[in-house]
């Protein structure tokens, strides 16, 4: 059997080889990048990890000096 | 760092940031030697160049039962532990197995059609993989239709230990039934049937794209950690807003 007369399915699998990796790294990179966009949006708009006792310390601090 | 240490969300977000650019980088120079490797093989006495397709088709095969493995270890972990890590490794590691078993299916339907005649038969080994790949279909499916992250890990938990009974139905299927696909020739008792000129090659695409395979688990689940802070924060900023 000729190698050279299949040349285009050949060709094919490494071109479906290509796209699958080249797409879930693609994949991978965009997603890494929209989460990380979108923790520094919420972080500007002072939403964060350690906002949550912050706040709560300031309103347990507002609620002492108002008793 | 002990390994349990990593079970935690925040140190494995920092073991994974150090991680994936050497892993990639890795990657890169496995693929570089691979791709070589392969062009350099010899064409086989029967299939011609159409051999060179086995590089992607049984790397396919072997990360898309991986996938699975690594989804039924990770469901044992949320199912019994319920641990968050698991259940990001879990969500992560379908859309790369699904990948993986696509590529197994289309490169073996581009290897059948000159070697068989045909792009497909409803033999025992194609029709598992194909149903291997139907599986990952609907955990992917449950994770986007369940909003509730723990109750989706759940649901997708079970839904990967019922589906992990298709890995020894694929593995065996050539033994168990009489198949057009060929008969195990590498993982097999006995030497491998591969003759060493391509089985090198073969090991080295192998070895190259199981790597791929670990970075993009590495950062998917480093993204899916990210995506649950950024949910958890939302969260925290409606309940304050109301």
């Amino acid at each position: 059997m000729e190698g050279a007369s299949h040349i285009d399915f050949i060709v094919a699998a490494y071109a479906v080889g290509g796209a699958v990796v080249g797409g879930l790294t693609a994949w991978v990179m965009l997603d890494y990048r929209a989460q990380l966009r979108n923790l520094a949006d919420l972080e500007k708009r002072g939403v964060t990890r350690r906002s949550a006792p912050a706040r709560g310390e300031a309103v347990m601090q507002q609620a002492k000096e108002e008793a | 760092m002990a390994i349990v240490d990593l079970a935690n969300p925040s140190r494995f977000l920092k073991f994974a940031n150090r991680v994936i650019p050497w892993l990639g980088g890795l990657t890169v120079v496995a693929f570089a030697f691979a791709i070589n490797q392969a062009m350099l093989a010899p064409d086989d006495y029967q299939q011609g160049a159409t051999v060179k397709i086995m590089f992607l088709h049984v790397p396919g095969a072997w990360l898309g039962m991986l996938g699975w493995g690594v989804m039924t270890v990770a469901a044992l972990g949320t199912l019994v532990w319920r641990h968050p890590l698991a259940d990001a490794t879990a969500k992560a590691a379908a859309p790369i197995g699904a990948a993986f078993t696509l590529m197994c299916l289309v490169t073996g339907s581009l290897w059948g059609r000159p070697m068989w005649g045909t792009y497909w038969v409803w033999d025992a080994r194609l029709t598992s993989v194909l149903l291997l790949f139907l599986l990952y279909l609907g955990v992917i499916a449950l994770w986007r239709t369940v909003e509730d992250p723990s109750r989706a890990a759940r649901a997708a938990a079970i839904l990967t230990l019922v589906g992990a009974i298709d890995l020894p139905i694929i593995k065996f299927s050539v033994d168990w039934w009489n198949t057009l696909h060929q008969p195990a020739s590498i993982m097999r008792l006995g030497a491998p049937t591969i003759d060493r000129s391509i089985l090198i090659p073969l090991f080295v695409t192998v070895v190259a794209f199981t790597l791929a395979f670990a970075t993009l688990l590495l950062a998917a689940t480093r993204n899916e950690i990210l995506r649950r802070r950024v949910r958890t924060l939302r969260l925290m900023q409606a309940s304050a807003a109301s």
